[in-house]
């Protein structure tokens, strides 16, 4: 069975994703409002500006449909801005604090090899534009890669949460983690 | 380890920028109601384009405190203007930390034969092009984002659509033409082989296409984005309108649903006049801003 992956699409690099997910074997869906989330297997939040896709997500009305999808334990998988809206201040479902612009104004953006725990084959190459960092981690959440001692990857339950860009460095290992827990989930609820 | 200002972290920022508008804006209050509206970036001026062509006289880089002024107002990226071909006022600006800086025609040009080189700078680079061949020239320069030049400071959208098309049309060409042509086309295109066989490949442009230019209303946005533009400047269509705060979220709206034309009709409802337009056609040969720059 091919998952349909919802990419939230208000703004972003949305179209980047969904195409490593049809390399991948998934049926990516562009989502903009709150029906294009109907029987998803999975959702990307895409990086792009945080600011700009809170207020679409209100304009939509998409933040209750969007804490519902994560509550029935679909797989999430957040970059970048993702991560930041997923977590305490934003839609509150990933029990971390991100830190906007963590890193500092666009000449401070860099690309680094990030060793992710649980990813077999090496560092990964992480691409960080104007990135966050998660400042506080519940006592659920998973720390998965650090810089400079700052968590930049974090798991709690179905979602994953990175600071980075996978989508961007061509590395597809991220991704396919993600697919993995998306057929593992959709195995278990029998779909 | 860590690597800054690679083209692809330059490039980078441009691909989180798009299905999103940036504003032009004048001070750290109209930066605030951009945000507030769902601006994506703002670029910082002194004046807008519809001023700077009422005004005339010589435009430069803005004033370090209205950059600093902008920075310090909101969180999304901030972006500057420098003349073409002034790479001290792009040093400048660098220091100063901008995230992206515009070599912009609508400023007076400094050089008439160079633009700047833009591999010599960590913080990247968005230029204007009227057809493919720029656009390639600008990215073999450095350029991490290209725009449409349109025809700034004027409401009238037209020159922008002529330069999107010209852009796709030329990109479509390309991947019509056998591997045996792609020489002489990169001749004709006065851009660099490598390039032009890069572009012939994927059929697009290696960088981020927004557009730019005399776009003032949400249908507009929508019609830029259905040709093809991954995004959306607007200059003086915001602030120079009757109602900047609900015009800046209706052309967000608009930009994020460009393919649905009932949500674009209902972002394009009472937003009050738009701002004052030139006919771009009618302007004389000195006024036309797109032609600066080669």
């Amino acid at each position: 069975m091919v998952p349909v992956v919802g990419v939230l699409a208000l703004q972003g690099d949305f179209e980047t994703h969904a195409r490593v997910l049809r390399e991948l074997g998934a049926e990516p869906r562009l989502v903009r409002v709150p029906g294009d989330l109907d029987g998803l297997d999975g959702l990307v939040i895409p990086g792009g500006e945080s600011t700009v896709m809170t207020l679409g997500i209100e304009r939509e009305g998409l933040a209750e449909p969007l804490r519902s999808l994560v509550a029935s334990g679909t797989p999430v998988l957040g970059t970048c801005a993702g991560l930041i809206l997923l977590d305490r201040e934003h839609l509150g479902v990933l029990d971390v604090v991100a830190r906007r612009n963590a890193f500092g104004r666009q000449v401070r953006s860099f690309e680094a090899d990030l060793l992710i725990a649980g990813l077999s084959g090496g560092p990964l190459r992480a691409v960080f534009i104007r990135a966050p960092w998660v400042e506080e981690v519940g006592a659920d959440v998973e720390v998965l890669a650090s810089v400079d001692g700052h968590p930049v990857a974090v798991r709690q339950g179905p979602v994953l949460a990175v600071a980075f860009h996978p989508e961007l460095s061509g590395d597809r290992r991220l991704h396919e983690a993600f697919l993995t827990a998306v057929h593992e989930n959709g195995g278990r609820s029998g779909g | 380890m860590r690597d800054e200002a690679t083209f692809r972290v330059k490039a980078g920022l441009a691909e989180m920028l798009k299905g999103g508008v940036i504003m032009d804006v004048v001070t750290p209050e109209q930066a605030k109601v951009a945000e507030d509206a769902g601006a994506a970036a703002v670029m910082a001026l002194e004046r807008v384009p519809a001023d700077i062509r009422r005004d005339g006289g010589v435009a430069r880089m803005s004033d370090p405190v209205t950059i600093r002024g902008i920075q310090e107002a909101v969180t999304i990226p901030v972006m500057a203007k420098a003349r073409i071909g002034h790479f001290a006022e792009a040093q400048v600006l660098e220091a100063l930390e901008v995230d992206y800086v515009d070599e912009s025609e609508v400023l007076t040009p400094a050089d008439e034969a160079h633009h700047i080189d833009k591999w010599a700078f960590k913080v990247p680079f968005v230029c204007g092009a009227t057809n493919l061949g720029e656009a390639l020239r600008r990215i073999a320069e450095g350029a991490a984002m290209i725009r449409s030049k349109g025809e700034a400071g004027t409401g009238d959208v037209v020159e922008a659509v002529r330069h999107m098309r010209a852009i796709t049309g030329e990109l479509r060409r390309l991947g019509s033409l056998n591997e045996d042509e792609l020489p002489t086309a990169a001749k004709e295109l006065r851009a660099p082989l490598d390039l032009v066989r890069d572009v012939a490949r994927t059929g697009k442009l290696p960088v981020v296409l927004f557009c730019a230019g005399g776009i003032a209303t949400p249908a507009d946005a929508s019609l830029m984005m259905q040709l093809g533009a991954e995004g959306v400047f607007v200059g003086s269509g915001i602030f120079k309108s009757a109602d900047p705060p609900a015009r800046a979220r209706a052309i967000v709206e608009a930009t994020t649903h460009f393919a649905d034309p009932e949500r674009v009709a209902r972002a394009s409802e009472g937003l009050g006049e738009a701002m004052t337009s030139l006919e771009a056609r009618k302007l004389d040969e000195a006024q036309l801003l797109a032609q600066r720059g080669w």
